[in-house]
């Protein structure tokens, strides 16, 4: 190897160790934090289904609940939304409530 | 820009498309206006159209940036841009990789000079947003390496992971323009590297620790754990390894490990 410093396995195996227990404990934070995509639960123009140009489909649902507009939520929380009207959140697109 | 595939058609949009981004050339022959008058008129609501159009694209992808200058400025700045360098390619969300080079040499933002920063990485935040799907490389895989693999041990970079490297603190400048609050003072003077992945469905803008730019930029070159920290520590006394792979892994960054076989 041309580098100067070495560095031994053994050093490595303790930063690597330590590293994957550092993020043992932060997995359940950030998993808490995950985001699900949500049809049909977005009110008219507030679907998030995209960022950034060339996506036209942002803001875009004309229709309250529009079931093929999805809507980032909380992890866990998509299928057990309720709605007006006794709608449900869904992690698949629905056929319910599309524009005519 | 993809032509009509008959020739009549392509006989057409060639000269008309032309003068579309640059409006000291002359309207293309065979536009014509009401009654026989010349169509510049007409012609011009084409040329504005593209030209607004991209304008927007443009201001959708650095909204930090369209912050920062004001609105009125930054429409002007964007406008020389899309006449100096026009799409290449009909996908908008892809528009604009020149932008931050562009900034950089603007006369008018030299006062700014992070700004060219700020605007690599809201590219890389939409580089990072439309890149493929792929689950980050999961803490138990790395556990469960044999230590005496660890200093041969590759990394495969994740496909939404960018690293922006900055002399200013153009993380900070980044994330205080992308909040919806006031921007107050911007106390930070040290520079700022930012590591932009996307390991689910959110994209994560993270400031790098010190080295932790060099680090991992020589993991995804391909280079070993070993010679990658060693390197990294070399030039950068501060650098903390353990640190680093927990950032590196909490972030996502990298999708896979494999041990090239000897």
């Amino acid at each position: 190897m041309s580098t100067k410093t070495m560095i031994g396995a053994a050093y490595l195996a303790s930063a690597v160790a330590g590293a994957v227990a550092a993020g043992a404990m932060t997995t359940t934070a950030a998993q808490a934090q995950e985001k699900e995509k949500c049809y049909g639960v977005a009110m008219a123009g507030q679907n998030d289904c995209a960022a950034g140009p060339g996506t036209t489909c942002k803001g875009t649902s004309s229709v309250d609940y529009q079931g093929n507009s999805w809507k980032l939520v909380d992890a866990g929380t998509c299928a057990t939304m309720e709605l007006p009207g006794d709608r449900m959140g869904s992690l698949e697109p629905l056929e319910r409530d599309l524009p005519s | 820009m993809p032509q009509p595939n008959n020739p009549a058609g392509a006989a057409f949009a060639g000269p008309f498309a032309a003068p579309l981004l640059d409006p000291d050339r002359p309207t293309p022959p065979g536009v014509a206006g009401p009654g026989a008058k010349a169509g510049d008129v007409r012609y011009n609501v084409y040329r504005n159209n593209v030209t607004v159009s991209l304008i927007e694209a443009l201001a959708d992808t650095f909204p930090a940036v369209r912050r920062i200058v004001g609105e009125a400025f930054f429409r002007d700045m964007a406008r020389l841009y899309v006449r100096r360098e026009p799409p290449r390619s009909p996908l908008l969300f892809d528009y604009g990789h020149g932008f931050a080079a562009f900034i950089d040499g603007f006369d008018h933002t030299r006062p700014l000079p992070w700004l060219g920063d700020v605007a690599r990485i809201e590219r890389a935040w939409l580089d990072a947003y439309h890149a493929a799907d792929r689950a980050p490389l999961a803490p138990e895989k790395l556990a469960v390496v044999p230590h005496d693999a660890l200093p041969a041990l590759r990394f495969e970079p994740h496909p939404a992971m960018r690293i922006v490297r900055s002399a200013y603190p153009a993380v900070t400048i980044f994330a205080a323009n992308r909040a919806s609050g006031p921007v107050g003072k911007i106390l930070e003077r040290d520079g700022e590297d930012a590591l932009v992945t996307r390991p689910a469905l959110e994209v994560f803008v993270r400031r790098l620790p010190p080295g932790g730019a060099a680090f991992l930029t020589l993991l995804c070159a391909g280079k070993p754990l070993g010679e990658a920290a060693a390197k990294a520590s070399e030039a950068e006394p501060r650098f903390d390894l353990g640190a680093n792979i927990a950032g590196m892994m909490e972030a996502g960054a990298f999708a896979d490990i494999f041990v090239p076989a000897a």
